[in-house]
């Protein structure tokens, strides 16, 4: 293998939990709800998929876990926000702190011990390919399912009838409910979307990035999530090109140490905060591009006039 | 029959002080419940969580110690998130405040005198109000979205403190451990008593009381107040809700950075790579329980503190991990909040054929 397609193969696996994170976020937000749980789906779907990965034997099992994690993890939040109409930010900011405590909990005996690895879907014949191959073809379903995904978000989004009244509901929640849509249930399948997608984002990490659980082992992938849908303002493809761009940044400081050069292991750690913050800023500082696809109602609970 | 909730014509005023209350009963009902799934017995592990860490002395001592980082840093908060400013990286700021005031310590180790401490403490606050410029200037210069800034900074700063201790400002004569010097004489905070409590806990009382006055009784708390609920409101009556954003987050970043501040030179008593278990992020759950109140912070910040002391008299008597206090704190989080929606809704019980009608 030569170091650029070892180079290449590692920015898809930094890349996939954040593509996945964010594009499931997007259809949350797009329905008009900010969930700023990301990072404790995530870290309970990583506990939950390695677990079930370990006591069962089966990748797949894993992923499924992680899967049901997020989603449940999900539901919880949806039941207060839309129908208790608790305040969403303090809500995600609750989700994400339980999340964090739950799966430290959870996993704390199976912490070091070696896990699944989620094994590659071997093509005949194309995965050997020179080069070409392994790059392409030499992946585990979730890369695979990271990219359909966004690619089916994209389409459902803005080809779909059910596209049009995600982004309606999340545009003008009263419209949509005059128009006799269900607002509260269209907002409960989209943040459940979001924690299915957190969950796989999750399990990820713990079953194809590193097979093993380690505490905290999101490590603000969930923020950065949400940062990446912002700097995306709200369309899949760009969310695809961003998920990459930061994928290669939090690969590239363990690259820069491994050739030797004398700069602070913790400073190369911190670039994908620091370029977080950067891209965050010159987004958000051009209103115009944000204001075209920013959902109108996002933060906002909506309870229907009776 | 269904539930459905109906909104109040006026807030309740009852449940604005009774909510906290039903929240922390509902949470040790829920704990009770997990205790027996667990298999231990319900009452002995509440017991141990909530009543024991208030039966001793030292262990007394002990909840003041951790309460004082909560409160401080929870007052702060609990001013952000009146003015809808939502400031969620005072984990670190507290870290920012730690290194600056630690400067004193590393560079300085012989200086001794009152000076030292009055310079520690203010450098402490500058820090954590410097480091909380950074989302209040990237929220009012350039729009972005304080949450996310606030906290990516939090990850930053971690790295700098582990940075430091690792390498520039490690203990020359410390055998290689990740350290600071430790701090000695007056670099460290005078205690209160002979005990472990130190004069932090003063400074989080004192200035709870200041903040309340604050928020009650002058106009820049009413700017705050009126940004945070009716914003256009605000503007109209000229309130400028870009000062009010910057006010707050020096205000709090300044408390988190005293806070950091008083841990290390307090409790820790030098520069380590984890100089906090997270008061940081419990501070969020503090503001919340006090009601956005600093002086049901107080009281808020106390409770948790008992809550981090029962999850490791947990782990010592039925070997649980100590995250179950984080768990506690998180569920509590969430009640809080479920029981914030009674203060602004009813519960009515409706036939759907009514309903219909």
């Amino acid at each position: 293998m030569s170091a650029v397609e070892a180079v290449i193969l590692t920015i898809i696996t930094a890349s996939t939990p954040l593509l996945l994170a964010a594009v499931g976020e997007l259809v949350t937000e797009r329905a008009g709800v900010l969930n700023l749980g990301v990072e404790g789906m995530i870290i309970m779907g990583a506990v939950c998929g390695f677990i079930a990965a370990l006591l069962s034997g089966s990748g797949m099992l894993g992923v499924l876990a992680g899967l049901a994690a997020g989603v449940a993890m999900s539901m919880i939040f949806a039941f207060f926000t839309q129908s208790l109409m608790t305040s969403q930010v303090a809500t995600g900011l609750a989700l994400t702190l339980l999340g964090l405590g739950l799966s430290g909990l959870i996993g704390e005996s199976f912490t070091g011990q070696p896990g699944v690895k989620l094994q590659a879907l071997a093509i005949p014949a194309v995965s050997n390919i020179p080069f070409v191959g392994p790059i392409l073809f030499g992946h585990d379903i979730l890369v695979y399912l990271s990219l359909a995904l966004t690619a089916s978000v994209a389409y459902v989004l803005f080809r779909t009838r059910i596209g049009l009244i995600i982004v309606a509901v999340g545009g003008n929640p009263h419209s949509a409910h005059l128009l006799g849509f269900n607002v509260i249930g269209v907002r409960y399948a989209c943040i459940a979307f979001g924690g299915a997608c957190s969950g796989l984002a999750g399990a990820y990490l713990s079953l194809a990035y590193t097979s093993q659980w380690i505490e905290n082992m999101s490590a603000g992938r969930g923020w950065i999530a949400l940062a990446l849908v912002v700097f995306a303002t709200w369309l899949p493809k760009r969310v695809l090109i961003g998920a990459y761009l930061f994928g290669t940044v939090w690969i590239m400081g363990l690259y820069v140490q491994g050739l030797g050069v004398a700069i602070p292991s913790q400073l190369l750690s911190s670039l994908p905060y620091l370029v977080t913050i950067a891209a965050l800023i010159i987004i958000s500082g051009n209103k115009t591009i944000t204001r075209v696809n920013t959902p109108t109602s996002i933060g906002q609970p909506f309870a229907p006039e009776r | 029959m269904i539930l459905i909730l109906e909104r109040r014509t006026t807030p309740s005023r009852a449940l604005t002080f009774l909510s906290p209350v039903l929240a922390i009963g509902i949470t040790v009902v829920i704990g009770g419940v997990i205790f027996s799934a667990l298999g231990l017995d319900p009452l002995k592990a509440l017991y141990l969580y909530f009543v024991e860490p208030l039966t001793s002395l030292w262990s007394i001592e002990e909840v003041i110690v951790k309460a004082a980082p909560l409160i401080l840093i929870g007052i702060g908060l609990s001013v952000c998130y009146t003015a809808n400013v939502w400031n969620i990286g005072a984990e670190g700021q507290l870290t920012i405040g730690a290194l600056f005031g630690a400067t004193i310590p590393v560079y300085l180790t012989g200086w001794q005198s009152p000076l030292v401490l009055i310079l520690m403490l203010t450098l402490g606050m500058i820090g954590g109000a410097v480091f909380a410029a950074i989302p209040a200037l990237l929220k009012t210069r350039y729009n972005a979205n304080e949450i996310l800034t606030s906290l990516m900074l939090v990850y930053v700063a971690q790295l700098l403190l582990d940075w430091l201790v690792r390498g520039p400002w490690r203990d020359p004569q410390g055998y290689n451990f990740p350290q600071s010097v430790a701090f000695e004489g007056w670099q460290l905070l005078p205690a209160l008593g002979d005990g472990r409590v130190h004069i932090g806990a003063l400074l989080g009382v004192v200035a709870a009381l200041i903040l309340f006055f604050m928020m009650g009784w002058s106009l820049r708390g009413f700017e705050i107040r009126v940004i945070g609920r009716a914003p256009r409101a605000g503007a109209f009556a000229g309130f400028a809700e870009k000062q009010v954003i910057w006010f707050c987050f020096i205000l709090s970043g300044a408390l988190a950075g005293l806070a950091g501040l008083c841990e290390v030179a307090g409790p820790v008593s030098q520069l380590q790579p984890t100089i906090s278990p997270g008061y940081g992020f419990t501070a969020i759950i503090v503001a919340f329980l006090g009601r956005l109140n600093p002086i049901g912070v107080i009281f808020a910040g106390i409770l948790l503190a008992i809550s981090y002391l029962g999850g490791e008299a947990l782990q010592v008597e039925f070997n649980i991990s100590d995250k179950s206090a984080q768990v506690f704190q998180g569920i509590l989080l969430f009640l809080i909040l479920a029981c914030d929606t009674l203060i602004h809704y009813q519960i009515k019980i409706t036939s759907p054929v009514a309903n219909q009608g």
